[in-house]
């Protein structure tokens, strides 16, 4: 099986790639267009902001081939948000994969930016992506935006209202939170994703 | 909700883990990727790696381990000591550090912080405090606390410096209150608190744990997001899993 990982500039293409050696899977590190096309997975990985995630893909050629992939897709935090329609983040368009708008967390008393730390999944509803989850698994989280609940969310968690932490539609993929940090539970939910 | 963090931290000096007066009397405490992994598997939410011969030795932290941990740790990880660039940032980053520390290199150049947001995002950027109060009764500023030789009182008000962090773009504030580090009687509440109420961003509790109550009071009293410590969990003398129990049980959410 051929996993790649699409180079968009995020400091966390190391750790996404260790996740996948521990896995069993050795995942090349591409912006190759025809090499992305021809894999059997492909992972879009992201820390950092929408802004230049969104500029890269752009500069890279990327974008119309990312949204015209067929094969399962998974975005990892900020690469979960650019599959969506927009982000609030510098009011950026981006791939549109998905019918959200990612918006910012509001600070209140008690709910801090970023959201930062191990927070809870809530699975909502049965999906391959899923397999293994219970509700209440602990996920490691580091980001200042969010998606939206909706109809693509599996899972949500609750910061200051409930938000999509792990969304699917159709071959597209995402997750909020770090599989590569998220101990056994990340791991897990990385195997499902290799095993779509 | 969130779960509050338990953060073991550890020192590290040519590869391994070590324990000590820092910079003196050095005990090598074992491998550092043996010692993640032992910390991994009792539960700890995060670790942080200090490289305390970077600094004084005027270099960056070396790849070699943060490549290492990286590779067999499934939780996160922040690295410190020694980081006084953007460029010097990355390389630990891409090295699979989840986040950067610094702490007088910030001091000496406040832009830095500046510098660490916008190139990486503020959750990358953690900004290390080292506080003790004056006669005055204000908390101020230590700088360069690694090496007793160099440690400097600065002018600067611990909680001005906390409001200016955090506007440059720290997107987390380890503290650690100098008063109480080493003696095992508590962290400083008041002083947590005190931070507390302007830090809209993650704090983190450092110095002064010795008890499980401790780590309870600093999330209850002072609310902070995580707490840190070293002796304790080195030791032994209080366990991570035992120490989540009792914590879940006066009602603080970790993660079990």
């Amino acid at each position: 099986m051929s996993v790649v990982l699409v180079d968009a500039g995020g400091t966390n293409i190391g750790s996404v790639r260790y996740a996948l050696q521990r896995l069993g899977v050795d995942a090349a590190l591409t912006s190759d267009a025809a090499v992305i096309r021809a894999a059997d997975k492909v992972i879009l990985p992201g820390v950092g902001a929408a802004g230049p995630g969104m500029t890269r893909l752009r500069e890279l050629g990327l974008v119309e081939l990312m949204r015209s992939l067929t094969q399962p897709v998974l975005g990892v935090c900020l690469g979960m948000q650019l599959l969506c329609e927009r982000s609030e983040e510098g009011d950026t368009a981006c791939l549109g994969v998905i019918p959200a708008t990612v918006k910012r967390f509001v600070e209140e008393p008690g709910l801090r930016v970023p959201h930062m730390g191990w927070n809870r999944l809530r699975p909502h509803r049965d999906h391959d992506l899923l397999k293994g989850l219970a509700d209440g698994d602990w996920a490691y989280f580091v980001h200042s935006y969010a998606v939206p609940t909706g109809d693509y969310a599996l899972a949500t968690t609750d910061y200051g209202g409930e938000f999509a932490s792990v969304i699917a539609r159709g071959n597209f993929h995402g997750m909020q939170f770090h599989p590569e940090r998220s101990a056994q539970v990340g791991a897990r939910l990385l195997k499902n994703f290799l095993e779509l | 909700m969130l779960s509050r963090r338990l953060i073991p931290c550890l020192d590290v000096r040519d590869g391994k883990v070590v324990k000590g007066v820092r910079f003196r009397d050095h005990v090598v405490m074992g491998e550092i990727v043996d010692l993640a992994l032992r910390y991994r598997d009792e539960g700890a939410d995060e670790l942080v790696f200090y490289d305390i011969t970077a600094s004084p030795e005027g270099r960056s932290v070396d790849r070699g381990w943060v490549e290492r941990v990286a590779s067999v740790i499934d939780i996160p990880f922040c690295v410190a000591g020694g980081i006084r660039s953007v460029e010097e940032a990355r390389a630990v980053l891409h090295a699979g550090a989840d986040k950067i520390s610094v702490n007088s290199p910030a001091l000496e150049r406040p832009d830095l912080i500046d510098e660490l947001a916008a190139a990486f995002g503020v959750q990358c950027v953690v900004v290390g405090i080292d506080s003790l109060r004056d006669a005055d009764g204000e908390w101020r500023v230590r700088q360069y606390t690694g090496d007793p030789s160099r440690t400097q009182a600065l002018p600067r008000r611990t909680l001005d410096w906390v409001a200016e962090a955090q506007q440059r773009g720290a997107g987390e504030i380890v503290l650690n209150c100098m008063g109480s580090d080493g003696v095992r009687q508590g962290y400083d509440l008041e002083q947590l608190t005190a931070v507390r109420r302007l830090c809209q961003v993650p704090l983190i509790a450092s110095g002064g744990a010795g008890a499980p109550e401790h780590f309870r009071d600093a999330f209850v009293q002072a609310d902070v997001d995580g707490a840190l410590a070293a002796s304790v969990f080195h030791s032994g003398a209080i366990a991570i899993p035992a120490l989540k129990q009792s914590l879940r049980a006066w009602g603080v959410d970790v993660r079990l």
